[in-house]
């Protein structure tokens, strides 16, 4: 699964994408929903948790946390952003 | 100079022509922030013959704002950006109306100020304000134009249109001080907020004439490096368009979260002060407090051994934005210093003593 990153994301993580395991031998969970993601990605880079309003789209929709994703989803982290 | 000849390549568009044109002769946008994105929202309406501009801002021109507010010069560092684009902008276009605020909007202003326009231009830089804008926007039922800047990205909507979804439904929290960097702190390439406020002014043009499809309910994220454009598609959240009042405090101070007194209690302190003024030397020969001692924030962390540690320090500014930024940079090297921002700066100060 591709995780596109925007503003301060980007920053954080270090990259503009991110590509997490949709399938896994090690038992380890795989996120099911837009919340799921979230506390995977956080525990990963605990500085994503900071972040008090941060948008998830899924196929360029912006998704609740209760929201399915899939592998075939294209997701999308948008965090606000402040310059002028 | 004759009005048809001046307007006429927009006449002549099909889908738009004069009767689009007197729409924009009658509207009236305010725009919020003479910076990066206001300044190219500002230049094109008042180009484009939007017949009243009013313009909010209460900062000074800053030699680290060339880079990107390109409506300034060399010769306009340490004047008030309001005053410089008043007079470029009649220059451009004497038949607009320009209606000058020389401040920030706060919660004390912005209702009054808002009402009387048909739109409002989001080109600031900071959250409070934004949070400030959308909520105001809400409460009187008009449209408004975000347009936000991260080093290469950008980002630009219209909320609150036509009953459309509104910031908050988009980033419901206003986001604390330290989880987004601003322009200051992160950098953004000098011609980006040129892209994205174009983007914003040509947003202003479709909702005014209601030409093509308005930004209402997407969000476009663009992204100067890959020249990508993606719109994020987002709906309304009932709860957010049920405000009625502003909020207490939007965290006007902090942008930068540094200890401050206000102007008000700075002047009513009876000892002798040691006061800090972090401006320019042009701007402090201009004018300053009859105590301060100069030294530019651009000088001020080499020169901190002309500093008292054993007293308190008062740090003023113009308006209270270097001020903070340079007790935030004493504390990191000094951390137990007592020291003080004062809000408001020399605006706030010359406004109480006149």
């Amino acid at each position: 699964m591709t995780i596109l990153l925007f503003g301060v994301t980007k920053d954080i993580v270090g990259s503009p994408s991110l590509s997490i395991p949709t399938s896994s031998v090690s038992g380890k969970s795989i996120p099911k929903t837009v919340k799921e993601l979230k506390v995977f990605l956080g525990n990963t880079y605990p500085e994503l948790n900071k972040l008090s309003s941060l948008a998830v789209a899924v196929n360029n929709n912006y998704a609740k946390d209760g929201d399915a994703i899939n592998s075939y989803d294209e997701i999308a982290l948008i965090p606000p952003v402040s310059g002028g | 100079m004759s009005y048809s000849s001046r307007y006429n390549r927009q006449e002549n568009l099909e889908s738009f022509g004069l009767g689009k044109q007197y729409k924009l002769l009658n509207s009236r946008v305010l725009v919020v922030g003479i910076g990066g994105l206001g300044i190219p929202v500002a230049q094109y309406l008042n180009a484009m013959g939007v017949g009243v501009l009013g313009l909010v801002e209460n900062d000074i021109v800053e030699l680290h704002n060339l880079q990107r507010q390109v409506l300034f010069t060399e010769a306009d560092i340490g004047q008030s950006k309001l005053n410089v684009a008043l007079e470029r902008l009649k220059l451009q276009n004497s038949e607009t109306e320009f209606k000058a605020y020389p401040e920030f909007l706060t919660t004390e202003n912005a209702l009054k100020i808002i009402a009387e326009y048909d739109i409002v231009v989001d080109a600031t830089d900071n959250f409070a304000t934004r949070y400030l804008i959308n909520d105001a926007c809400v409460i009187l039922d008009k449209p408004f134009i975000y347009g936000a800047l991260h080093a290469f990205e950008g980002q630009v909507s219209v909320f609150n249109h036509e009953n459309g979804p509104t910031y908050r439904c988009l980033f419901p929290e206003i986001p604390k001080a330290d989880e987004i960097p601003n322009c200051n702190e992160n950098g953004v390439l000098g011609v980006l907020p040129s892209i994205i406020g174009s983007l914003q002014a040509l947003e202003v043009v479709k909702v005014l004439t209601g030409i093509g499809e308005v930004l209402s309910g997407k969000l476009l994220v663009y992204d100067g490096l890959s020249q990508t454009t993606r719109k994020i598609g987002f709906s309304r959240n009932p709860q957010n368009l049920k405000i009625t009042a502003l909020e207490q405090d939007y965290g006007f101070s902090s942008c930068v979260n540094v200890p401050t007194i206000t102007s008000e209690n700075f002047l009513s302190l009876k000892e002798a002060v040691q006061l800090i003024d972090v401006r320019t030397i042009e701007e402090f020969e201009k004018d300053h407090l009859e105590n301060a001692l100069n030294i530019p924030i651009s000088e001020f962390s080499q020169k901190l051994d002309a500093l008292n540690f054993d007293k308190p320090i008062y740090v003023m500014c113009q308006s209270g934005k270097r001020s903070a930024l340079a007790v935030e940079s004493l504390l990191e090297q000094h951390p137990s210093t007592k020291v003080f921002s004062i809000s408001g700066g020399m605006n706030k100060i010359a406004e109480i003593c006149h």
